[in-house]
């Protein structure tokens, strides 16, 4: 029997079967699914990654929700557990639960524009949505992704970026907080794309992720432009350990950010961020 | 001279301005163009005018030794560049160069400053259409300052 | 107090003892109230000598001291530091190891313990805190296969309180002294001189079967109403009062309030009352490995959110300071609980302010709160 199913805090050994570098100190693991390949993903769902002997970090999902037999991490190494699990290589074993938490709000976006703005590494846990939405065009209205990120380097996969600004069903920006030349895009914070975007904030959904700070102020920009509270989503970070809302550690209010989120709507957000370390 | 008081009336930062105020504003105003890599105006010089982009994209810059240099921000059409004519002492602190072909509308400061003076409801006016502009860039530079997209959040 | 008349019965310490031995021929571990380390503690028990006969305790702000009581009382006592937390979620329960050989990585899981467990002497409050304890452990999406092991082999024979301790504020939070439910067999120790003796009542067919093997009579009208008498005495001599009405809206409509900083000022962050608390259940996971490491295990263990590291995220802790983590944990306890979990996350068995170790009294930061609420 799968353990999995009977208990969600046992992980699942799987095994790496490609790693590229994706930017400073940035790597994207693709794993072989095996035998959890029909549990499947949603987009912004997250898995808790486990390097063996070391601990375990929730990464969301970075790849295609169509594609479950890859499970795919794009994990930035900042701390002991993300360091290890960016250092294996082809073939190495990590240990895999998930998938946990919300969704990008796909169903409800569908007949409308659809809005995603991304911050840093933010762009990562966007990506499945974008698949989705780029394999389903026609089901929505006018997509646009901005994109806001540190300097040109940073920028996240540059190569599929670049195959996206040639679509002419999908609207892309990219900024950077500061560049040196060659540079000839744009420089300056995300926010200050929203206002070129060409969206109707009255159907409009809007999925952001990225530092809290830049979700608070993009959250705040759509709304100046019309967007309704619920229909901007924040993907959410706090500190996670169950992945399944029973250890405490990602309490924000009364949600539990890795079971009520990390996808959760603006309005439930926009009081609490408003709070000091809540 | 019409033409361009119909270019001013259109442009987005002066949506809703009033029609005398652009008849005023227009005999302080001139078409200009910079070709690709020209600057609009450097840091140290005298801001004698600003600018009201209608085409072409604009990369505002600092440069220092050792440290090449680096743009803060870039403007684009819609936008205005330059707003260090509106202090004392009026000079740029900056260097603005057009990223492509630019064409713009440049508008005499020191002109402007005199019939501001002279008209303070023309000069309250223009304050709250600089006032955004200066507070957003302000709100932009701070979180830039924060560096939120660091490896060190 | 919920004893039927028909039902009830009574029970003489022999009687008791035959209880306890019943329940260890039946395969469960007995455990109860002993004196240890100068408190009342939970442990294992084998027989009535083990209980804390003729103990009781003086409880107040960051005070705990055990007295002599004047009778031979097995249950005259309030509570003690410990809740049964640690022996149905426990403070170190290891999920799983793997072992690796060569390019191999076995995963394997951690078998939930098939023990049965007899809890004796457990109050009114403790079984509202296991009460909830399940909803938080068990009511989810998935549910902790370990706790629900337990859980599901657990045999309670709880006692009505027929004293009030100094820091007790149950009947204020509706949680006590009366036993209402969740039950197997409970009891009130009557106050006669001699040896104790117990109005008895079954709370479920298990208790009843158990009963049978056990010699009792049923309960005079004059003993049931002795009984309630006792109990009733106790609700009117709480040490504590909680002011409850509307709570979770004054707090959460003070998030800013000065009194945070004030307490603050006192707080030593040290996560005592998270210790002690039966209804807290935040944990952490360690992992863990040899040298060589072909061999990894995981550890669940007890945390506390009055650590820094408890809200770590990336950068730093998002409550760096202590007022932050305090007002998080009462927050939490008597506020955001009933968001998540439908109840409060409170009972009212005082431990967090007798074992705070300055006193930092719940009830009164509450009362604080309520009458310099800002207009």
């Amino acid at each position: 029997m799968d353990e999995r199913e009977t208990d969600p805090m046992v992980p699942t050994v799987l095994r790496v079967r490609s790693r590229r570098r994706d930017g400073p100190q940035v790597w994207t693991l693709e794993l072989d699914a095996g035998a959890i390949e029909r549990t499947g993903f949603a987009a912004g769902q997250f898995n808790m990654l486990t390097a063996f002997g070391i601990g375990e970090v929730p990464i969301s999902f970075s790849g295609d929700p169509a594609q479950p037999q890859r499970i795919v991490h794009t994990i930035r190494a900042v701390g002991p557990v993300s360091g290890a699990l960016t250092r294996l290589g082809a073939g190495a074993a990590l240990a895999v639960r998930g998938p946990f938490g919300t969704g990008w709000p796909m169903r409800e976006a569908a007949g409308r524009d659809v809005v995603l703005i991304a911050g840093g590494l933010g762009l990562a846990p966007l990506r499945p949505a974008l698949y989705q939405l780029l394999a389903e065009r026609s089901r929505y209205g006018r997509i646009t992704l901005l994109y806001g990120t540190r300097s040109p380097q940073e920028i996240l996969f540059r190569r599929e970026i670049d195959s996206w600004r040639k679509r002419t069903d999908l609207m892309i920006d990219v900024t950077v907080d500061h560049a040196v030349q060659p540079w000839q895009g744009h420089v300056g914070v995300v926010t200050a794309l929203i206002a070129r975007a060409r969206f109707d904030p009255g159907r409009t959904v809007a999925l952001i992720c990225g530092p809290e700070i830049m979700m608070r102020f993009a959250a705040e920009a759509l709304g100046t432009a019309g967007v309704a509270n619920g229909a901007i989503y924040l993907s959410m970070e706090r500190s996670m350990s169950c992945g399944i809302g029973s250890c405490g550690h990602c309490q924000f209010g009364g949600l539990f950010i890795c079971r009520d989120g990390p996808v959760i709507p603006y309005d439930l957000l926009r009081e609490p961020l408003r709070v000091r370390e809540l | 001279m019409e033409g361009l008081e119909q270019i001013l009336a259109e442009h987005p930062f002066f949506a809703g301005f009033d029609p005398a105020y652009a008849h005023l504003l227009g005999s302080c105003a001139k078409n200009v163009r910079f070709d690709p890599g020209r600057y609009l105006l450097q840091q140290g010089a005298p801001a004698d005018q600003f600018y009201l982009l209608r085409h072409g994209r604009v990369a505002l810059e600092l440069s220092g030794p050792g440290r090449g240099t680096v743009t803060f921000q870039t403007l684009g059409p819609g936008e205005l560049v330059g707003v260090s004519w509106l202090v004392p002492p009026y000079r740029w602190t900056y260097d603005a160069k057009a990223l492509e072909l630019v064409r713009a509308i440049s508008i005499d400061a020191a002109c402007l400053r005199g019939k501001s003076e002279a008209d303070h409801d023309l000069g309250y006016e223009m304050m709250k259409r600089f006032m955004p502009v200066l507070i957003q860039r302000l709100q932009a530079a701070r979180l830039q300052l924060l560096d939120v997209y660091g490896a060190r959040g | 107090m919920s004893l039927e008349l028909q039902a009830a019965q009574l029970l003489t310490s022999q009687g008791l003892d035959q209880l306890l031995k019943a329940l260890r021929r039946g395969g469960c571990r007995t455990v109860g109230p002993t004196v240890r380390d100068g408190v009342i503690a939970y442990e294992d028990i084998d027989c009535l000598e083990d209980l804390p006969r003729g103990w009781t305790d003086e409880q107040s702000g960051g005070h705990y001291r055990l007295r002599r009581r004047e009778d031979d009382a097995l249950f005259g006592y309030a509570v003690g530091p410990h809740s049964w937390k640690p022996f149905l979620h426990p403070p170190r329960q290891r999920l799983w190891r793997t072992h690796r050989d060569g390019d191999t990585v076995r995963m394997q899981r951690e078998a939930p313990d098939g023990q049965r467990l007899a809890l004796i002497g457990v109050r009114a409050c403790e079984l509202k805190a296991i009460a909830i304890q399940d909803k938080v452990l068990l009511g989810g999406a998935y549910g902790d296969p370990h706790y629900r092991a337990r859980r599901a082999g657990t045999f309670i024979i709880a006692v009505n309180c027929t004293v009030a301790g100094g820091t007790c504020f149950c009947a204020s939070m509706g949680c006590g002294p009366n036993l209402t439910a969740g039950f197997d067999l409970g009891l009130t120790e009557l106050g006669a001189a001699g040896p104790p003796a117990f109005v008895l009542q079954a709370g479920t067919p298990a208790g009843s079967q158990l009963l049978e093997e056990i010699p009792h009579r049923p309960a005079t009208a004059n003993e049931i109403a002795a009984a309630r008498a006792r109990v009733q005495h106790t609700a009117e001599h709480m040490g504590r009062q909680m002011p409850t009405e509307a709570l979770p809206q004054l707090l959460l409509r003070n998030l800013e309030h000065p009194r945070w900083s004030e307490v603050a000022e006192r707080c030593l962050a040290c996560g005592n009352c998270t210790m002690v608390c039966p209804t807290c259940f935040c944990t952490t996971l360690e992992d863990s490995s040899d040298l060589t490491g072909r061999e990894t295990s995981r550890t669940r263990r007890w945390d506390t959110c009055f650590t820094v590291d408890f809200a770590f995220v990336h950068g730093g802790s998002v409550r760096q300071s202590t007022r932050a983590r305090y007002r998080q944990w009462m927050t939490h306890k008597l506020a955001t609980w009933h968001q998540q979990f439908g109840t409060c996350g409170c009972v009212g068995c005082g431990r967090c302010i007798t074992w705070c170790p300055v006193g930092i009294d719940i009830t009164e930061e509450v009362s604080a709160m309520r009458t310099s609420e800002p207009t």
